[in-house]
């Protein structure tokens, strides 16, 4: 029966919350991700991500294989960036055995970890235009990501899940010609970045999209454990915040001997709109920072020439009287060199001291962080090996951002983290 | 300031709250009681001389040799360890870990977990890392304010990173092994 007086019908119109869920297999939640939204309208009061459907359990495989065997379930983890992930389990595991890397393997391992971040900027670039409902930068990210992978398949044999890097170095040498294809490469691909900047860092449509969304404060960052492009995203230098930057702050693999810089807003391209800690600096802290890896893997080629030319120098003066006596002091001499210069890969001992250690590396998503427990009765198996997961930290954060925007900026929002959930789920 | 320096500072301020320290192993730590875990992080958080403003990692470690004939050499007792890996901001490269040794089980009772106080309230981050290592360590964290599992099913039993965990002969009628 309907009701005498028309203003009942009016309180009888639902205005109350509404619960939605976005995922998991969401398009723009960047893999297996859940998100329940508590909406009113169109405004979001809470977002509680649900994780777990990507979890592998690999620390518990991890405490049942010995560390090398474990290399190939990092890969999986950050599988946008595996070579970075490796290299963050090499050294956690070399620095519990106290293992020091020849000089060749810190540069290969520089330039193929740079390399990777450039690879893996590309997708978080192109796949966060596909959140935003453009398609084309998505294809141009492939296109130059396809040459990075064709590259790494000429060192590895994999364009995905590498396990190049593992401990004491790179397993095998770079391969004949390398340098010159990646110098190839990068004289190809550095007139590339104006197109990204010109489809979306200065798109008219993108920066709407982005600019003043989000907003993340320098102090909610670190109190949620941000790291990476995200923290250094809500930095400002001109209010005397540090370079924060892993590559610069504890610097590991030699990273000290290049120069490069560690982009900190504020910038001069920024849209009217635009504030610090916003969706627009996040994704432009990763452009920039595509453009100070190129210098660096520049330099590291330079460094790797160079030491193959050194070393056909020192081999040539040595090979005679090494021919003439295979185990006399010349011999003696060429395998000290290559074991402290000029090798790829020196072997890791056997067993893994006891203690435990926790090393973090600046991987493309933030600060990834391995934890290595050895036995103290000397064994070969961990007794525990813990992840830290950069995008965990980050993705938690997710909550305090969305509330009191729109559905719509939702996306913009979780894609500017740029999680990749094998590293948040493990 | 060094590891040293904060280590002996944290001495000072909290004297036997502090059980142990290291100041020469390869992440210098502190070993807190639980009870005062809550303030010395609070401390290490805000005093001008550390800043640990930033909670990088929460681990939890099941010290336990399962295998009966090899736990008379495995070289530790069985416990139970959370370390808390935090660096400063403020001081770039400066880090500190604190830990804390909990028993296997609450009381001797197996199935009751130990208890920590949580530190999320302190720093946000510690909210899901603390779930997650309730979720796969076993520890439980008093005070904190929305203890669910994280990465496993809410109806998944037991704790897999304990050393003593048995995989599941079946999950909802999935076999699993």
């Amino acid at each position: 029966m309907p009701p005498e007086d028309p203003t009942v019908i009016e309180f009888d119109v639902r205005t109350d919350e509404m619960l939605v869920n976005m995922g998991p297999q969401h398009p723009s939640t960047h893999g297996v991700l859940r998100l329940v939204l508590r909406t009113d309208g169109e405004i979001i009061s809470d977002v509680q991500p649900h994780l777990g459907y990507l979890h592998r359990c690999a620390e518990k495989i991890g405490e049942n294989v010995t560390p090398i065997q474990f290399i190939p379930y990092t890969d999986r983890m950050d599988y946008l960036a595996g070579m970075n992930m490796n290299l963050g389990f090499s050294l956690a595991v070399e620095k519990l055995c106290g293992l020091k890397v020849p000089e060749k393997a810190q540069v290969i391992r520089v330039l193929i970890s740079e390399l990777n971040r450039i690879a893996s900027h590309l997708v978080g670039m192109g796949a966060y235009g596909l959140d935003l409902g453009t398609f084309s930068p998505f294809l141009y990210a492939f296109r130059e990501r396809e040459h990075i992978l064709d590259l790494f398949e000429d060192v590895c044999g994999a364009r995905l899940t590498y396990s190049y890097l593992t401990i004491g170095g790179a397993h095998d040498d770079l391969p004949a010609g390398f340098t010159k294809r990646v110098r190839k490469f990068l004289e190809y691909f550095k007139p590339r970045i104006p197109e990204y900047h010109a489809m979306l860092t200065d798109n008219h449509i993108f920066v709407k999209r982005t600019a003043g969304i989000g907003v993340l404060s320098k102090e909610m960052a670190l109190d949620y454990g941000c790291t990476g492009p995200m923290l250094r995203g809500s930095l400002d230098r001109t209010t005397g915040d540090p370079d924060w930057d892993l590559r610069k702050t504890e610097p590991y693999s030699g990273y000290e001997q290049y120069t490069f810089a560690v982009p900190l807003p504020p910038y001069d391209r920024a849209p009217p709109g635009a504030v610090i800690g916003d969706c627009w600096h996040r994704f432009y802290v990763r452009m920039l920072e595509v453009v100070e890896a190129v210098k660096i893997v520049e330099q590291a080629l330079d460094k790797y020439d160079a030491l193959q030319a050194e070393w056909e120098k020192v081999k040539a003066e040595l090979d005679p009287e090494v021919s003439r006596d295979p185990k006399g002091p010349a011999a003696a001499k060429q395998a000290e060199l290559l074991k402290t210069k000029y090798a790829h890969r020196v072997e890791p001992p056997r067993t893994l001291s006891p203690g435990e250690c926790y090393v973090e590396t600046e991987c493309p998503r933030g600060q990834m962080g391995f934890h290595v427990v050895g036995r103290p009765a000397k064994e070969n198996v961990p007794l525990r090996v813990r992840a830290r997961s950069s995008c965990f930290a980050n993705l938690s954060v997710t909550n305090e951002l969305c509330k009191g925007c729109l559905i719509a900026d939702v996306p913009a929002i979780v894609g500017s983290i740029d999680v990749v959930m094998g590293e948040i789920d493990r | 300031m060094t590891a040293a320096d904060t280590i002996a500072l944290l001495q000072s301020q909290f004297g036997s709250a502090i059980a142990g320290a290291k100041a020469d192993a390869l992440d210098p730590f502190v070993t807190v009681e639980p009870a005062k875990l809550v303030e010395v992080c609070t401390f290490l958080r805000d005093d001008a001389r550390l800043k640990f403003a930033l909670l990088n990692d929460i681990t939890g470690i099941d010290y336990l040799e399962p295998d009966a004939k090899k736990a008379p050499k495995a070289g530790f007792e069985p416990h139970l360890e959370v370390l808390y890996h935090l660096s400063s901001f403020a001081r770039p490269g400066a880090r500190f870990t604190v830990k804390v040794v909990l028993p296997r089980w609450k009381d001797g009772v197996v199935g009751a977990l130990p208890e920590v106080p949580s530190v999320s309230a302190v720093w946000k981050t510690a909210d899901w890392h603390e779930r997650e290592a309730y979720d796969l360590v076993g520890v439980f964290f008093t005070g904190h304010p929305n203890l669910v599992r994280i990465l496993l099913n809410d109806d998944w039993t037991g704790h897999p990173l304990r050393k003593d965990y048995e995989f599941p002969l079946e999950y909802h009628g999935i076999r699993c092994r």
